[in-house]
């Protein structure tokens, strides 16, 4: 399986191929990717240059242009998809259907991926930008059990890549407008999620406060660990109950369950967060490298090994981790 | 409004009625679509888009209810399945696509694809994230014959991507109601119940208008529906357009368990010119479970109850 791990910048993309990634994903210094925060992300200059260190040591570049364009920034996604032909990645992640017909015909060379923006969560969904847009792999969204994936993986006409660690979204990736709702800015249409610039924090006689363009997200007590106020891992009432309705604030983490999916024929595993620090990517791809390694030598022996949990914990969400979808209570 | 219609640019909008998003009992469903069957609404859109577990009626049960819809003079719609996950969502699918008696509303990929391949022209809903005339232009070429706007997009963008429409492709907006922000692999309703979501007990009965959840200041903010999460406040497109509806073919209302007759009223008021939006809006303010919103389509955050822009003249 290939580790396919996240760079926002050109240290990150340094860290994660010196520390065993397979392949690095980037994105373009704007809104064409999903993940467009403020001094994150890569001029082309620094693109050539990183696309030049990861080839020189084996290592493929996927570049990002997976948010959803709208007529009048149209000619700036036209624009990155030719960039990256013209900078030589070896594959454009896309989501957009008009994104991806404009690559076929402008850039007919440049392998595409589905993006897990697009929400492609069965084989037949999968077949519909196969046929039309000739995919060479699709993402997944982390929304399907082991044995539902299982089928997809069976089904699918290309390889499958599933997330395996990092932050998590709780909800279908490219069918969540909540962030727009409260910010006027979304995944889809400006590639963040619940973005700094509407963040408030308050201390007030009550705890303190974080805010989301003015409604509160979450109020904190003394002593408790305050979060950043993603607004579905906020804590909420609901039948007169207050706590975290939705999701709580936890990452991803699918270390265990390699065997099975490697045994599924899963193609690669993704790591989740460009928008972290290079040491997040150095010590989160050193561990998955190893446990990638163990596993291919003997899948039957493998174990997760304590020390490598223990990274992970300590990088994740709220410094907790959980199967997901995998597990049973979501089904 | 018929689906071979094109679109003209001076006609009144056709009046859609939403799928009922949330879960009902079967007698709560048939009384309510005995109403639509006398409504003004001339296309109505029927079936299952958040649940498979949802069964108040039975494919039998739906296919009755289209034909004597149909026979009452509405285009009858049926819609996708948002999410695709089971095996047994995907032969469910294919069942429903089977039958082309009926037009399908694809609200997944899985569904375009499937009718693309038996040549079938199809409603492309909300959730496939046509966002620009080049995504229109492919689902075109694969049998859409109406587009549905997605929720986040603004007036400006309607008028952008309308302009560049396909002759052969009709333009529909979300006018009316609590907006499906959200989908999840998880049950949010199960969860708020402290249940597992294999065994649900299927709760969301008990919410007919969907399970309210609040900020820890009270605010209602938005609802949860099953694996759906809702805004709490209504959208309502009269509270954004001053000098009567946008030139779309098709205004969509998304059910809510009461005053729909009422609500139906006011929006075929609304385009037959009989009133303003400002005056039916404040009419229909009191009949909402959480007030309104209209910030989508004047091109803010979806929350946001603006006022209405000065009638341009």
């Amino acid at each position: 399986m290939e580790l396919v791990c996240p760079a926002g910048n050109l240290p990150a993309l340094k860290s994660a191929v010196d520390h065993g990634a397979g392949a690095v994903y980037i994105g373009f210094r704007d809104d064409t990717n999903a993940r467009h925060f403020a001094g994150l992300n890569f001029t082309d200059r620094q693109m050539e240059e990183g696309i030049r260190y990861a080839h020189a040591r084996g290592v493929r570049v996927f570049v990002a242009i997976n948010t959803y364009p709208q007529a009048a920034g149209w000619p700036r996604w036209q624009a990155a998809v030719e960039r990256a032909a013209g900078l030589g990645v070896d594959a454009l992640i896309a989501a957009d259907v008009g994104v991806l017909d404009h690559a076929c015909e402008r850039a007919p060379d440049l392998h595409r991926h589905l993006s897990v923006q697009g929400s492609a969560t069965s084989a037949e969904a999968i077949r519909f930008y196969h046929r039309h847009f000739d995919i060479r792999r699709v993402v997944l969204p982390r929304v399907l059990s082991l044995r539902q994936l299982r089928r997809v993986v069976l089904d699918s006409p290309v390889p499958v890549e599933v997330f395996g660690f990092g932050s998590l979204c709780v909800m279908v990736e490219g069918r969540c407008l909540l962030s727009s709702y409260v910010t006027g800015q979304s995944p889809n249409t400006c590639g963040v999620c619940s973005p700094a610039s509407a963040v408030r924090w308050e201390e007030t006689p009550a705890g303190r406060e974080s805010r989301l363009n003015g409604v509160l997200i979450d109020r904190y007590g003394p002593g408790e660990h305050a979060a950043y106020p993603t607004l579905c891992k906020g804590r909420f009432e609901v039948r007169g109950q207050t706590g975290y309705a939705i999701e709580q604030p936890t990452s991803l983490n699918t270390l265990a369950l390699l065997p099975e999916l490697a045994e599924m024929g899963v193609a690669a595993i993704k790591i989740e967060g460009r928008q972290r620090s290079p040491a997040y990517v150095a010590q989160v791809t050193r561990v998955w490298r190893a446990a990638l390694d163990a596993c291919a030598r003997d899948p039957a022996g493998f174990r997760p090994r304590p020390d490598w949990q223990a990274v992970l914990q300590s990088v994740s969400e709220g410094a907790q981790t959980t199967f997901g979808a995998y597990h049973r209570s979501w089904q | 409004m018929n689906m071979n219609d094109t679109h003209s640019p001076a006609s009144m909008p056709g009046l859609a009625l939403g799928p009922v998003l949330y879960h009902w009992p079967r007698e709560t469903v048939l009384d309510f679509y005995a109403m639509v069957a006398d409504s003004p609404a001339e296309i109505v859109y029927l079936g299952e888009t958040v649940c498979a577990k949802r069964r108040s009626l039975r494919r039998d049960d739906w296919l009755a209810l289209a034909r004597e819809l149909a026979a009452a003079g509405k285009e009858v719609v049926f819609s996708s399945l948002a999410l695709i996950e089971a095996d047994s969502e995907l032969r469910s699918l294919r069942r429903l696509c089977e039958d082309d008696a009926f037009t399908i509303e694809a609200n997944d990929m899985a569904a375009v694809s499937i009718l693309e391949e038996r040549g079938l022209p199809f409603v492309a809903g909300a959730t496939l994230n046509l966002y620009h005339p080049r995504s229109i232009a492919v689902l075109a070429r694969a049998g859409m014959r109406r587009w549905v706007m997605p929720l986040e997009l603004s007036r400006r963008a309607f008028a952008d991507i309308r302009a560049a429409l396909p002759e052969t492709v009709a333009s529909e907006v979300f006018a009316f109601g609590r907006l499906p922000l959200a989908y999840s692999a998880r049950c949010f309703t199960a969860r708020a119940h402290d249940l597992p979501k294999d065994d649900c007990q299927l709760r969301c009965l008990d919410d007919p208008d969907g399970l309210l959840l609040k900020t820890r200041e009270g605010d209602d903010f938005l609802v949860l529906n099953g694996i759906q999460t809702q805004s709490a406040r209504s959208f309502n497109l009269m509270a954004a357009e001053v000098t009567g509806p946008p030139p779309a073919d098709v205004l969509r209302l998304s059910p809510q368990s009461r005053h729909m007759p009422a609500i139906l009223a006011a929006f075929d008021d609304w385009r037959h010119g009989r009133a303003g939006g400002r005056e039916l809006a404040a009419r229909l303010e009191d009949l909402l479970p959480s007030g309104s919103c209209n910030g989508y389509w004047l091109g803010e955050a979806g929350m946001q109850r603006l006022p209405m822009p000065a009638a341009q003249a």
